[in-house]
This record gives C-alpha cells, sequence and structure tokens, in this order.
C-alpha cells in the first residue's frame, strides 16, 4: 500500500513540477529533467544490483552506451549503402526495414523502433549474460576490477570502431516515432511529451524495482547482501539472482541509453566512459545503496544540476568528492535517520561547542 | 626484437604499479585504486620543479612530495576507518583517484607534458642485441630493477621491512611483538606512493605525462598483480613484463586503438579462469579475502 | 605485579567478562582454568588490549593498562603468547625471534637482540636447528616453542600464555609444562590459561577457576585441586560445573 502512495507522490511530483516550470516560463528545464531521467534508469538498475543483490558494478556505463549505439547505428542510414538493392527490398517488405529521410533529408533505410529497442534490449541483456556468468562469480576487489575492466574494453571498442564513429561518435540520429503522436526526439515541440515519456519509463522501472525487492526473489536479494553463505545454506539459488538482476538492471540502462541517443541526436564514447560509471555508482552510494528512493533522487538531483552545468569544470571533482566523504562519513548513503541526526545533533551543539 | 624491449620497459612499468598494489595490499588488505596516481603525480611534480632546478633534485622532491600525499591519503581517508568492507574501500579510492586526477588537471591543465630525456635526447639511441633503442629505456629498466632489489633488501634486511611482513602476515601477532600495525600501514602507503611517482618519472619522457595517464596503468598494473598472485611481488615482475610484451605484440596485429582491450580482456580471463594469479597457490588465494 | 578489578569486556554488544577481579604476584605461577567458552582468552586478550575493556581496571605496577594499545602493553613489560601459537608462518624462524624483541632492538641495538636468540636457543635447542626454516612448516610443538620464545624476547616482567597445551600431543604437552616450570625457576611471572587443568594445577602457585566471564572459586593450586567441585568439574572425576555443585 505504502508503495502505491509513493508512487502516486512520484507520478504526482512529476506533473508538479512540469506545470511549475511552465508557470514560470522555464520550460527548457524539462529537457534536462528528460535526460535525467534517462540516467535514473541506470541508477535504479544499479542500486538493484549494487543495494540490493551487493554487487559492485564498475562498467554501467557500457550497457547505456549500449543501448544507445544499437539506436544510433541502427537508425543512421548505414542500410542503404550496406546493402544491395534487393536484400534491401526484402527487408522493406519484411517490414524490417522502412524507407525514410536520414536528418539531411536524403533517402535512408532505417531500422523501425518496434525492432530496434528489443535489439538494444536483448544485445544488453546477452552481454550481461555472457559476461555475467563468470564475472559475478567473484568478489570484492576482484569483481570491482573485472567490471571496470569490462566497462573500459567495451569504451575501447566504441572508441576504436568506424561503425561507432570512432572519438566522434554518431551524431545526427533521427526522432524516432514510437506511437502516432509519441515521437522521442530533442524538437522543441515535443518537449512535454518526451518529459513524461521519460518519466513513465521511471515509473515503471520503480514499480518493477519495488516489487522485486519485496518479493521473494527479493528477500533472497537482501539475504544475499547479508551473507553469501547464508543464503545459499538455506538453499536461496544466489548465482542465479545475481545474475537475473546483473541482467535487468543491464537492461534498464540499456534502454535508458536507447532512448537518451533518440532524443539528443546522437551519442558518444564518453558516455561509455570510466567516469560515466564511476558517477553512476557514486549516485547510488550517496543515496544509500540499498535504498531505491534515495538513488532515485539523488540520481535526478545531481544529474539534473551536472546537466545545468552548475557545477563547471569541476563537475568530475563534485562526483569524486561526494564519494570519498560519502564513503568515509555516511556509508549507508545521507538518506539515514542516523546520519540526518548527527548532522541535526552537530549543528545544534556547533555554537556551544567552543 | 624490437617489440621485445618495448614490452619489456612497459612491462617493468607494469610491476613496479603492481608492486605497488601488492605494498599497501599486504599491510592493510585494501586495493589501492589511486595507485596510478601516484605515478601521474611523480611525473607532473617533476616537470614542474624541473624548469626551477637540476633533475635529479627535481625527481627526488617529486618522490618526497608524492610519498607525503600518500601519508596525507593514509592519514585522511584509511587510518581512522575500523573493519571497512571491501566494496567501501574499492568506492573510497576510486574517488581519491578521481579527486587527485580532477586536482592536478586545474593545476596542470590538459596538456601532455614530459620531462626532458634523463641522458641524450629523443633521437639519441645505443645498439644492443643489433636493435637501436633509446637510452631511457635502459633508464627505465634499471631504476626498475633498482626497486626490486632494494625492496627486497628493505623486507629481508631490515627490521623495519620484518615488521611490516609480520604485520601482513599475522596483523594481531603483529601487534602482541610491540609492532604498531597503523604506523606499518602508514610507512606502506608512502612506500608505494613514493615508488609509483619515481616510475613516474623514469618513463615520462618516454610515454608522456597527462593528467588522467593514471587509470590505464593501474589497470594493467592491477591486471599484473594479479597474475602473478596478488601480494606476490617476485610474481608480479614476471607478470607485468609479460603482459608489457604481450601488448607489445598485440599492437603488431591489431590496430593501436585495442591495445587496452586486449590486456583487459586478458584481465577478465585471469579473473574467470584463475584468481589466484599463475603463481599464487590456489588455498593461498582462498585464504584471502576477495 | 598484576591487579585486574571489576573487568568487563566483550565484543561489541556481547559482555563475556563479567566483572573480573585477581591479581598475579612478582615470581608466581598463576593459573585460570575453565571451560570452553569461559571467558579466558578474552580475559588475557583484554590484558594485552587486543580487545577493549568496557569497566574495570588493569594495574600492572601501578599502572593502568586499560586505555593502552597492544604496542605500548608489550612495552610496559606484559606479553601475550596467543592461543592458536599465532608465528608469522611465511617467515623464518630467527626473523620471529628478532621480531619478538622489536620493541627494544631501537634502544638496545643488535648484538643485545642476538644475545637474547642465544639464551632462546639454551631453552629450546630445536629453535637453533631451525634457525633459517619458514614458521610455518614446524610442527605444533615447534611453533608453541617458537611462539614463547618470541614473547620471552622481548623481555617481558609478566609472560601470559594462552591455551600452550592445545593441539598437541601429551608427550609434548609434557614437555612445554617442563618449559613453563623452568621459566618460572628463572624468576618470570606467569599468567596460565589452560583447559588441561590437571597439569596447570600440577605447576601453578595459586589458580582461579572461571566460569561464563566471572571467577567463581579461587585458592591455591593445592587448594583447588583438593576441592571436590573442581575434581569433578575439571579433573575428569565427574562431570557437572561448579555452580551446579554449589547449589
Amino acid at each position: 500500500m505504502k508503495r502505491f502512495v509513493a508512487i502516486g507522490a512520484l507520478a504526482a511530483a512529476v506533473i508538479a513540477l512540469h506545470l511549475l516550470f511552465a508557470a514560470a516560463g522555464a520550460e527548457y528545464l524539462l529537457v534536462q529533467l528528460t535526460m535525467a531521467a534517462y540516467y535514473a534508469l541506470v541508477v535504479i538498475g544499479l542500486c538493484l544490483l549494487m543495494g540490493y543483490a551487493g554487487q559492485i558494478s564498475l562498467g554501467h556505463a557500457a550497457f547505456f552506451a549500449l543501448g544507445g549505439y544499437t539506436a544510433a547505428v541502427l537508425s543512421t542510414n548505414s542500410f542503404t549503402q550496406l546493402m544491395g538493392a534487393p536484400a534491401l527490398e526484402r527487408l522493406v517488405h519484411w517490414g524490417l526495414v522502412t524507407a525514410g529521410t536520414d536528418a539531411y533529408g536524403a533517402a535512408a533505410h532505417q531500422v523501425p523502433v518496434w525492432l530496434s529497442l528489443p535489439l538494444a534490449v536483448a544485445a544488453a541483456a546477452a552481454v550481461a549474460l555472457v559476461i555475467g556468468i563468470p564475472v559475478l562469480k567473484l568478489k570484492g576487489h576482484y569483481l570491482a576490477m573485472a567490471t571496470l575492466g569490462f566497462g573500459t574494453i567495451l569504451y575501447r571498442i566504441f572508441l576504436g570502431t568506424r561503425l561507432f564513429g570512432e572519438a566522434d561518435g554518431i551524431s545526427s540520429v533521427r526522432p524516432c516515432a514510437l506511437l502516432p503522436g509519441l515521437t522521442i526526439g530533442g524538437d522543441t515541440a515535443l518537449r512535454t511529451q518526451n518529459y513524461y515519456f521519460a518519466w513513465a519509463l521511471v515509473l515503471l522501472a520503480m514499480v518493477l524495482s519495488l516489487n522485486i525487492v519485496s518479493s521473494r526473489a527479493g528477500r533472497a536479494l537482501r539475504s544475499i547482501h547479508g551473507s553469501e553463505e547464508a543464503a545459499a545454506a538455506m538453499g536461496v539459488n544466489t548465482a542465479r539472482y545475481k545474475l537475473y538482476v546483473f541482467i535487468l538492471s543491464a537492461v534498464f540502462a540499456a534502454v535508458g541509453g536507447f532512448f537518451m541517443t533518440h532524443f539528443n541526436g546522437g551519442i558518444g564514447p564518453a558516455e561509455a566512459g570510466i567516469m560515466k560509471s564511476v558517477r553512476y555508482v557514486a549516485i547510488v552510494a550517496v543515496g544509500g545503496m540499498a535504498n531505491l528512493w534515495g538513488s532515485l533522487l539523488i540520481g535526478v538531483l545531481l544529474n539534473f544540476l551536472s546537466l545545468r552545468g552548475i557545477f563547471g569544470s569541476y563537475d568530475d571533482a563534485v562526483f569524486g568528492a561526494l564519494l570519498v566523504f560519502i564513503m568515509a562519513l555516511a556509508p549507508d548513503g545521507i538518506l539515514r535517520r542516523e546520519f540526518l541526526h548527527r548532522i541535526m545533533r552537530v549543528r545544534i551543539r556547533w555554537p556551544f561547542s567552543k | 626484437m624490437q617489440y621485445l624491449l618495448s614490452g619489456i620497459t612497459t612491462g617493468s612499468i607494469y610491476a613496479i604499479v603492481a608492486i605497488g598494489f601488492n605494498i599497501i595490499y599486504n599491510t592493510t588488505g585494501i586495493i589501492n585504486f589511486a595507485q596510478g596516481e601516484f605515478l601521474m603525480l611523480g611525473g607532473m611534480i617533476s616537470i614542474s620543479l624541473c624548469s626551477v632546478m637540476p633533475l635529479p633534485l627535481a625527481i627526488a622532491l617529486a618522490v618526497a612530495v608524492t610519498a607525503a600525499v600518500g601519508y596525507c591519503i593514509e592519514l585522511l581517508f584509511v587510518r581512522w576507518i575500523h573493519n571497512p568492507t571491501v566494496l567501501r574501500m574499492v568506492v573510497m579510492t576510486i574517488g581519491i583517484s578521481i579527486l587527485i586526477r580532477e586536482i592536478a588537471l586545474h593545476v596542470w591543465d590538459e596538456k601532455v607534458r614530459s620531462l626532458p630525456y634523463f641522458t641524450g635526447n629523443e633521437v639519441t639511441s645505443v645498439s644492443i642485441l643489433g636493435a637501436r633503442i633509446s637510452p631511457q629505456i635502459l633508464w627505465v629498466l634499471g631504476t626498475c630493477a633498482l626497486i626490486v632489489v632494494l625492496l627486497n633488501l628493505f623486507y629481508g634486511r631490515t627490521l623495519l621491512g620484518k615488521a611490516m611482513r609480520a604485520c601482513s602476515a599475522n596483523r594481531m601477532a603483529a601487534s602482541l611483538c610491540g609492532i604498531n600495525a597503523g604506523r606499518m600501514v602508514t610507512v606502506s602507503f608512502m612506500l608505494s606512493a613514493a615508488i609509483g611517482a619515481l616510475a613516474g618519472c623514469v618513463i615520462s619522457p618516454m610515454t608522456q605525462t597527462q593528467y588522467d595517464c593514471g587509470t590505464s596503468l593501474a589497470i594493467k598494473g592491477f591486471t599484473a598483480a594479479i597474475f602473478g598472485g596478488l601480494g606476490s611481488s617476485s610474481g608480479a615482475v614476471i607478470a607485468g613484463l609479460l603482459i608489457g610484451v604481450i601488448e607489445a605484440v598485440s599492437i603488431s596485429v591489431l590496430p593501436l586503438a585495442y591495445k587496452d582491450a586486449v590486456t583487459l580482456t586478458l584481465l577478465l580471463l585471469i579473473l574467470v579462469v584463475r584468481p589466484s594469479g599463475l603463481f599464487g597457490s590456489r588455498e593461498a588465494g582462498a585464504l584471502k579475502e576477495f | 605485579m598484576l591487579r585486574i578489578r571489576n573487568l568487563e569486556s566483550g565484543y561489541g554488544s556481547l559482555r563475556v567478562l563479567k566483572g573480573i577481579s585477581l591479581h598475579v604476584n612478582s615470581g608466581e605461577i598463576v593459573t585460570i582454568i575453565g571451560a570452553n567458552g569461559a571467558g579466558k582468552t578474552t580475559l588475557l586478550e583484554t590484558i594485552a588490549g587486543v580487545v577493549a575493556a568496557s569497566s574495570g581496571e588493569i594495574l600492572f605496577d601501578g599502572r593502568d593498562l586499560v586505555t593502552l594499545s597492544p604496542e605500548r602493553i608489550v612495552a610496559a613489560g606484559c606479553s601475550l603468547v596467543p592461543e592458536g601459537r599465532q608465528v608469522f608462518a611465511p617467515m623464518t624462524v630467527r626473523e620471529n625471534l628478532v621480531l619478538g624483541a622489536y620493541i627494544r632492538s631501537g634502544r638496545e641495538g643488535k648484538a643485545a637482540v642476538a644475545e637474547d636468540i642465544d639464551a632462546i636457543h639454551r631453552h629450546f635447542p630445536i629453535l637453533k636447528e631451525r634457525d633459517g626454516q619458514l614458521a610455518g612448516t614446524l610442527s605444533g610443538g615447534e611453533q608453541q616453542m617458537l611462539a614463547i620464545g618470541r614473547a620471552l624476547m622481548a623481555r617481558p616482567r609478566l609472560i601470559m600464555l594462552d591455551e600452550p597445551s592445545m593441539g598437541l600431543a601429551p608427550i609434548i604437552v609434557r614437555g612445554i609444562f617442563e618449559i613453563i616450570g623452568r621459566l618460572r625457576a628463572e624468576g618470570n611471572t606467569i599468567l596460565l590459561v589452560e583447559q588441561n587443568a590437571m597439569a596447570s594445577l600440577g605447576i601453578a602457585d595459586r589458580g582461579y577457576v572461571m566460569e561464563t566471564g566471572q571467577i567463581v572459586l579461587e585458592g591455591t593450586a593445592r587448594e583447588l585441586m583438593e576441592n571436590h567441585d573442581v575434581q569433578r568439574a575439571y579433573l575428569g572425576k565427574e562431570y557437572r560445573s561448579i555452580g551446579e555443585g554449589r547449589g
């Protein structure tokens, strides 16, 4: 019951923010909120993985980028040149490729979104499966380095491959028409519908995650975080649950990356970089590891501020400092009652302390 | 031959980074993800100092300053945290590495810099076994060999070195011998930072130094440390050299952009197939907390 | 020499010692006997500073050890030979001994340490034979000798031994107790924790009996040996705890 209230409150907050910005004539802020929502998808997945399954991943940006690059590659005009006319004709006939125009108005053939989105999800899930089976057996430093290594490999591949545009990334990705009247793209006219679409995805991910957390599987997950041996002894198949969550979080990230790329009209290798992955980890840490709502709140807030350019050239430094100080002072996150109490006590004592 | 030599050169640096990881790991059980930043700091500081003083002095001072940074890290972030979880320390040292990198970015900007060649210049070369190589390669190899030898003497012969080994063998028993385990941790951070800084100085003329050059070195060094069996210095040397050579060979076969990907794939393979490393025994590996 | 009053300590919220008071006079062997889990090891670890005391005092020659770190307690002259020996397995026998003298090395120099190692070798000739061998490759009895030798290297005025006979064959146990007797004859003060009540009361001057974190009985070794409750509970005459015996 409490869950529905919270979800309802989130939905209300989304609407309220829209109305607030509209009233203030600052609707351009919705753009950053939309992007923050897509990043929040990664954060929610990572929170499930880190907080509830106790598995760190320093390579999650790679999944986001994987979704994004799938969208970019499949929707830029590569198919027109890639294939001979007969093959192309057949694909068009089957509806696997649709004829259209590219961002410059030239004739182009693109994979429709009903195919490219599942492909992006499948790609992320497949990579997560292949990587996850061996890597999730590792613990501690080894898991951290392995995921860091995995993230860096994908980053290098995106950076070094022609198909992915090398260091420039892929730009001029076309908006995609998801439903009649709903197009994912960066056009000003599409701003409001994109905002609601992105947040609907976040709501969906939250509902899904909250259900997982409180399900039998979720209790098993929490038991993993406590003690893997104990959970295994109780007959919980910890390996399988860890893998499920890893794949799910990868899919969340890929979906976020997919729509973000259509929304932004492009993607670059920096999205897969270590700094991005570390940033997601920082957000989950600040939000309090096993705290979906906290991570969501902090994630949206920090990404929004960061996207607004508040931190300037200290952007990465802010996230680094956050990591260090949260881990040193409040390893359970800042949204814990004990920590807030301590802060309050310090503030109350402050004037009298000397 | 040329590939082999350049492989051994970068490999010896990886070995030094791996040894740096091991020094801290052995006394604390922590993998210091900021290890690569020590090399960057050593290089950068010596480059800055080099313009106002002779090269040897600049390097010595850079090593000392970096050791002081290592001391500060230990003092500020490690000393007072009791029984930290591995996850917490991993995330924390990553945060520290980002902070150092960002500070370096604001102090030295994004420009790629380098120390002058210790002897001669870019085009000087000496001929060894038919291969023409830069004398800097000899400096790198010599310094790395010296570091390894001195470290062995330190750990094997001096009381402080023995006390540090005792701490890593059995911390409680060490403190029951009157060894201040906390001080050993401080020493290990300083030592690790100093060695990293020195390595950062000697490679600077060849590979150049940039504010973010530490990350990839750290990953390679970690690969070497794991490959050689976490905690084992001799393993680290062999593994470091091996990785350097593999990388050098991979460049001749694959595009340069995939160089890091090759090493990292190797890392993943090692982690999955034999996390105790090539030379570490499986039982010893199982005893350590991963 | 050592006087403990109302000592309490434990791990986290678990209280193991519930108000222990005891004393050890100079030149004595005092033994603490008791069943598994009575808190004997915790008591020694609290004195040595490995476990923090939550209240009470530990006076060692009039100086309170409660707030000191383990290193400082060793420097004050109070050494613990821990349970399970805890030698530095990957280091040689000689290195183990040298590290035992760690606190003295700075002041007294290498020659004094080498002299003491010779003295240890006279006590334990086997350690001389094993000088360059890794401590982890020694047998259990040899490791116990090394652990005692290592503690002696600090020249302590009080040696605490935690279960020196644990896991050793009877003949080796006899050897270890002979050594303890010899140490006492040389004027050492010893606090001995043992499950092997018979042997430890055999060489001790006085003894304490511990049950669930409290001292339930104290007296001279002879008194304890003749006590029916002790005989029943610890000397194998009949299994029953002393608390039950007293009703």
